[in-house]
């Protein structure tokens, strides 16, 4: 009997050793290791593999050439995040004084394009700027002449606001959102006007937001490479399409775009450090 | 007496047809101590934020200085604000909140007189020292002063504290009070003060507005409000007050529990029916035979200074506050001075307030509920008012 009760509470610990709440995480960690570590391990190795395996920088060598295509990427996602920013803070800004129904029904609203797929989003794009497309048919309509949008630097950047904007608007919204009322009434009670209870108060307050947003926004369109080709034509390739390049097609050679990868990984990285420092000591800088 | 600075006259606030200010009259004079005191609900955050222009009166208007300012923003009035729960700006340490408002001064101070007004600051509300750090890092009395600082820098005609007290420990409230009296006689500047504690209102104040259901009941100095309540709701919200039916038989004289008593009030009607205050203070317990009324005791608490005891006169319950100790369930005589005799004229508070006969029976209840918690028992309908 007691022995059996000994025997009964060492499978019970057991199983709960089992079920403990680390454990329950062991999915999510053989997930995370399969498909996102794993991935960026061989992204390193072949980054300074030569096709026979031996060490070499060779491959970083190579990038020289696409110096172009690099600066072409990081000037439109530059481009992009800064439209997204200037359309994005008003809206935000605007939407976060809003009662709360109305709040409620635009953040469905600015949430809904997102539950569709991005190409079909992208294709659609295409059937407003191209040549004969709805943009142009409308200005025709109205005697204007037709503008040449499609497989434009311009489109693409359309495209990208277009795609990226929700990432910056939630973020700023949920944070001005917060921002207690008090605080703005305090402002104004200290004698600041309009105007300065805005830069003096709400601005620095919504800081983390907006560099949560911008991160949001510029690491995709930095390495986008869906909206090139379909809006951009693919004349002026981007580094997303140059990576794919390298992966599959004519111009195979995954180690070069590994290095190319790492490269961006790397710039990324160090960018959003620098956001990151910037924004110190504004606590809870909320990258959703 | 100095000189009237704001005036309220027929403001009326309303939210989707409910009314929380109806139709109030207030004059506050320059460089007085004002109190606005009720409990929540009552109209009194209402009544700050329509001086601070936070917000304007659904009709009737605002004068200050007897410039009509219903439609003055808050940052061009010449009063400032200390917020409920302080509104300190997070991203900016203590120096630069206290610097906040000099900073929106036009013309522009310069830099040294800035850094001047706010260690000047610093140092009467003592927090010297801690200009470099982080607003949240303080304690609550410390960002208390803090908010004070901010909102008295740039020498505002008015400051207006919005229960400034409420989340700071008793001792801590204690101090803050004189502080804040000291800080007020110092500045040499009105100030308009909400809370619901009574004490806090008449320890601090100058003129205590007493409100309730956004209508104002009585204004007064804190001993005025104390001693002469307009009615019961005032009597019972400021201080402990036994309330009990009376008659008026003629100037001097008034009726209770069917004895004559004689007191200070006149100008009633004859035989008009009223309401009589007596503070459990004023009540001097007697031996049984020199006594006005008899009863028994029914309860004893010690509170440290006095003892509250609790008194059935016949079934009406009194609270006397008393140093001498009568054992419970012994029968005790008592005697009232005629000043310790308020008498008032019927209200709509009438026969709400001021009965202690709850006071012993709430511990039973208490203690009953646990352990029967039937519904529909008896002895619990008993209590039920």
């Amino acid at each position: 009997m007691r022995n059996n009760g000994a025997v009964h509470g060492a499978f019970r610990s057991a199983a709960m050793r089992f079920f403990s709440p680390r454990a329950l995480a062991a999915p999510y960690v053989v997930w995370m290791a399969a498909f996102v570590v794993a991935p960026i391990v061989f992204v390193v190795i072949y980054a300074f593999t030569a096709g026979d395996g031996a060490f070499t920088v060779g491959n970083f060598a190579e990038m020289g050439r696409f110096v172009g295509v690099f600066a072409r990427s990081f000037w439109l996602a530059l481009i992009s995040t800064a439209v997204c920013l200037a359309l994005g803070y008003p809206a935000a800004y605007i939407l976060a004084r809003e009662s709360g129904r109305v709040q409620r029904a635009a953040v469905v609203l600015i949430m809904l394009p997102m539950w569709m797929n991005f190409l079909l989003r992208t294709y659609a794009w295409m059937s407003i700027l191209e040549r004969n497309g709805l943009l142009n048919r409308l200005l025709g309509a109205l005697g204007i002449a037709p503008l040449d949008i499609i497989y434009t630097p311009a489109a693409v950047v359309i495209g990208m606001v277009y795609n990226f904007l929700p990432f910056m608007v939630l973020p700023i919204y949920s944070v001005i959102a917060k921002i207690d009322r008090s605080l703005i009434e305090a402002a104004a009670d200290l004698g600041a006007a309009p105007r300065a209870v805005f830069t003096r108060v709400i601005a620095p307050l919504s800081l983390p937001g907006v560099l949560s947003g911008v991160t949001m926004v510029f690491v995709p369109a930095v390495s986008t490479f869906v909206i090139s080709k379909l809006l951009g034509g693919g004349k002026e390739i981007l580094l997303g399409d140059l990576i794919e390049m390298q992966f599959r097609g004519a111009a195979y050679n995954p180690r070069l775009g590994s290095a190319i990868s790492l490269v961006m990984m790397v710039i990324v990285i160090v960018f959003m450090y620098f956001m990151n420092r910037f924004g110190e000591g504004e606590e809870g800088v909320a990258i959703l | 007496m100095s000189k009237e600075l704001i005036r309220l006259q027929r403001c009326t606030m309303a939210f989707d047809g409910d009314v929380v200010l109806n139709n109030i009259d207030l004059e506050i004079r320059d460089k007085e101590f004002l109190t606005l005191l009720g409990p929540s609900g009552c109209g009194k955050t209402t009544t700050l934020r329509i001086i601070g222009g936070f917000t304007a009166p659904t009709s009737g208007d605002v004068f200050f200085d007897g410039a009509r300012i219903n439609d003055l923003p808050p940052h061009k009035r010449n009063v400032n604000t200390v917020f409920q729960k302080y509104a300190l700006f997070t991203h900016l340490d203590v120096f630069e909140n206290i610097a906040f408002g000099l900073r929106q001064m036009r013309p522009k101070l310069t830099r040294d007189e800035i850094s001047r007004r706010v260690f000047e600051m610093l140092e009467i509300v003592s927090l010297r020292g801690f200009e470099k750090r982080d607003v949240s890092r303080l304690s609550g009395g410390q960002q208390q002063r803090v908010a004070i600082a901010r909102a008295l820098v740039p020498r505002p005609r008015v400051l207006l504290l919005d229960e400034p007290l409420g989340a700071l420990d008793l001792r801590l409230r204690k101090d803050m009070q004189n502080e804040l009296k000291r800080i007020q006689q110092a500045m040499d500047i009105t100030f308009i003060y909400v809370t619901h504690d009574q004490e806090e209102a008449l320890a601090m104040s100058d003129s205590v507005v007493v409100m309730d259901g956004g209508e104002i009941l009585q204004i007064g100095k804190p001993e005025d409000i104390y001693n002469e309540p307009k009615n019961a709701f005032v009597a019972d919200f400021i201080g402990e007050s036994n309330i009990v039916d009376g008659v008026m038989i003629c100037d001097g004289t008034v009726e209770i529990f069917g004895r004559r008593f004689e007191c200070l009030d006149k100008g009633f009607a004859r035989d008009e029916p009223v309401d009589v205050v007596i503070r459990p203070e004023d009540i001097d317990i007697v031996p049984l035979g020199d006594g006005m009324l008899t009863g028994t005791v029914t309860n004893i608490t010690f509170k440290g200074v006095h003892y509250d005891i609790i008194v059935d006169f016949k079934g009406f319950k009194w609270l006397i506050q008393t140093t001498d100790i009568s054992p419970v369930g012994g029968r005790i005589g008592i005697r009232i001075d005629p000043d310790g005799i308020h008498v008032m004229s019927k209200s709509k508070y009438s026969g709400m307030f001021g009965d202690y006969s709850s006071y012993s029976a709430e511990y039973d209840e208490i203690s009953d509920a646990t352990v029967e918690a039937e519904p529909g028992d008896a002895r619990e309908e008993g209590y039920e008012e």
